[in-house]
């Protein structure tokens, strides 16, 4: 490995690493912040209505 | 105290949720075939800009006209289409959006059943593979690679059964809507998939050259080939056509060569390709902007439908943010630096640079698990996270269908499902009849799971810039953020992600499909993916699976074409007065 792709790696990951930290503190020191985050979540409104029916 | 640890482990559950629904097996298998396919830090470094120019800012745009199209009351691409480009020409680009998922489905559910039969194989005692010869064997075998149809017998080491196994059990899920239940499994299965691929990383950086005779194979030089910005290569002075550079990483393995070539006598030369020269070729920068597109879900068709659920009050920004940083962790500083280096470890940098695929994972990992201790059960534990992390990703891939068939068609939930289950198990089960070589599965991760990404992309970034624009964008994506969107990310939507896409994309076709080379400015040789479709060296199975696609296309044209579901639409008017 030389020592440019050492750089490279280490920009890399450290950039990443730091970027995912800060999104998480970001979300446990935001208030409300727990009810507003989503990613894909499967109960979807036409699963709920599904149900319902 | 209570009420304390209570809000962290709330709020902790939510961001593993937002994690399970955005990691899948485009971080632990996707990329560490790329990167091995196209090695070298330039591979690393198109792929850090792909995140930031465009992967970033496509996400958002997504996040933001899905949620614009879900309050006029519109779930699906072609709705959210119609509706912000308000023309009745809208709604077919939108067809794209639900095609990308659905045939992504096709396969990807084939690999979900790999990882569902490697672990249960690994718990039974029945993986011991003890050289990469053995392990390379036991994947062909157990994919079919060898011949078609091989894949279909009803045996432990066989697709078939595990495959049968996962297409049930997610359409299960789906149509009694029990896909609730994975997402709160997912929130103990995420930590723990990535403590244990942090375990695997320590052993895989430990693991030293594992054959004492080959010095040259060893982690070391695994990370060098992965991420050193120059690529050092030994090729013949007068090639033939099937003549290909050897690349050399490694001080000691490059004084070796150079040896190697003083005695050659002239008829073999070094060379050194720089970031610059690497650059130049769009295959690299498409396959970079593709993984980026796949792993983060943009361009898919997903967060589109996804993000119509949600209301004024929700995120997007951090939603979105959160999810792309906790995907490239676990594919950038896990998934590439796992397998990769374990890869050149045990088949060497010539081994791993004829490699590609999703299946260079399964063909590596198993012997690093056999190299560590209890290693038949961390084996089976990580291929059973990795399942599970697919399990999300697969059924949040059968959404954009189903509620484009439910508002096509105006039909309930569990008709769609039914439709898309006829659709897919069609689908699944070419892909698993084709199985030599895994040709259907690469063509269709090609045409779909990067071309027609990019294509929808393209297309998104650009409504999103242009047509609907930047003050409407941005003022949506800001509602109930409670971060913003920093300023540079609108001159890049506007005009540095569409010129980008653009510019990849007239030098992809310039050099994949005319055949013209950028770099000497002669004629070089046409895409494999294309010849694989025209031409004397066209493959059958490459011709069916992208004739599949296109009939897919029609069919879906059609319910577009017909439904009066878009008509309100098209004038920007809300599905409903209520």
């Amino acid at each position: 490995m030389t020592t440019a792709g050492l750089l490279v790696m280490l920009l890399s990951v450290s950039t990443v690493v730091f970027l995912f930290s800060w999104c998480i503190w970001k979300v446990l020191t935001t208030p409300s912040e727990t009810d507003t985050l989503h990613g894909t979540e499967f109960e979807t409104p036409d699963v709920r209505m599904d149900k319902d029916h | 105290m209570s009420l304390k640890k209570e809000a962290w482990g709330s709020r902790l559950g939510v961001i593993m949720a937002v994690a399970g629904s955005a990691v899948g097996l485009g971080n632990f298998l996707r990329f560490p075939g790329l990167a091995a396919q196209y090695g070298g830090g330039a591979f690393m470094l198109a792929y850090a800009i792909s995140f930031l120019i465009i992967g970033l800012p496509i996400g958002w745009a997504e996040w933001a006209m899905g949620r614009h199209a879900g309050q006029l009351g519109y779930n699906s691409a072609p709705g959210a289409f119609a509706c912000i480009l308000r023309n009745r020409w809208g709604k077919y680009f939108g067809i794209i959006g639900v095609i990308v998922p659905v045939v992504i489905y096709m396969y990807y559910v084939i690999i979900e059943g790999w990882c569902l039969g490697y672990a249960v194989n690994f718990w039974r005692g029945e993986l011991h593979l003890q050289d990469a010869k053995e392990t390379v064997g036991y994947f062909a075998d157990f994919t079919g690679a060898t011949r078609d149809a091989s894949a279909m017998a009803f045996s432990w080491h066989s697709t078939l059964p595990w495959l049968l196994g996962v297409f049930v059990l997610n359409f299960y899920l789906i149509y009694r809507g029990l896909s609730g239940g994975i997402e709160k499994m997912c929130k103990i299965a995420m930590p723990t998939l990535i403590i244990l691929a942090v375990m695997l990383l320590v052993r895989v950086l430990t693991l030293g050259a594992p054959d004492a005779s080959k010095p040259h194979d060893n982690v070391v030089n695994g990370l060098g080939y992965l991420w050193n910005p120059t690529k050092v290569m030994v090729v013949k002075t007068e090639p033939g056509p099937e003549d290909k550079p050897r690349e050399i990483v490694g001080a000691k393995a490059i004084e070796e060569a150079k040896a190697e070539v003083a005695a050659s006598g002239g008829a073999l030369k070094m060379r050194e390709d720089g970031v610059i020269q690497q650059l130049a070729n769009p295959s690299l920068w498409l396959a970079a902007a593709g993984q980026i597109f796949f792993s983060l879900s943009v361009g898919f068709g997903v967060i589109i439908v996804y993000a119509s659920y949600l209301t004024k009050k929700d995120d997007v920004v951090l939603s979105g943010l959160t999810a792309s940083s906790t995907n490239e962790v676990c594919e950038v500083a896990l998934g590439g630096l796992i397998t990769v280096p374990a890869a050149v470890a045990f088949l060497g940098v010539a081994g791993v640079a004829g490699q590609a695929g999703v299946g260079l994972g399964f063909k590596i990992l198993p012997l690093v698990f056999s190299k560590m201790p209890a290693g038949a059960f961390f084996g089976g534990a990580f291929f059973f996270m990795l399942f599970l992390a697919a399990v999300t990703s697969s059924i949040s891939m059968l959404q954009p269908g189903i509620a484009f068939v439910e508002e096509a068609l105006g039909v309930g939930r569990r008709v769609s499902v039914a439709i898309l289950g006829l659709l897919t198990t069609f689908g699944t089960g070419f892909v698993l009849y084709f199985t030599a070589d895994l040709k259907a599965l690469d063509t269709l991760d090609f045409w779909v799971g990067t071309f027609l990404i990019f294509v929808l992309a393209t297309i998104q970034i650009i409504v999103f810039g242009w047509k609907w624009g930047l003050d409407k964008g941005f003022d949506e994506l800001h509602q109930g953020a409670s971060i913003r969107v920093p300023w540079i990310f609108r001159p890049i939507m506007k005009w540095i992600c569409p010129a980008f896409l653009l510019t990849i994309f007239a030098m992809w076709l310039l050099k994949e499909i005319f055949g013209f080379d950028l770099s000497t400015g002669s004629a070089g040789a046409v895409s494999g993916y294309v010849t694989d479709l025209f031409g004397e060296k066209s493959s059958l199975v490459a011709q069916l699976s992208v004739a599949m696609v296109i009939a897919i296309f029609i069919f879906f044209g059609l319910m577009t074409a017909r439904s009066s579901a878009y008509a309100r639409a098209q004038k920007g008017l809300p599905k409903s007065d209520a």
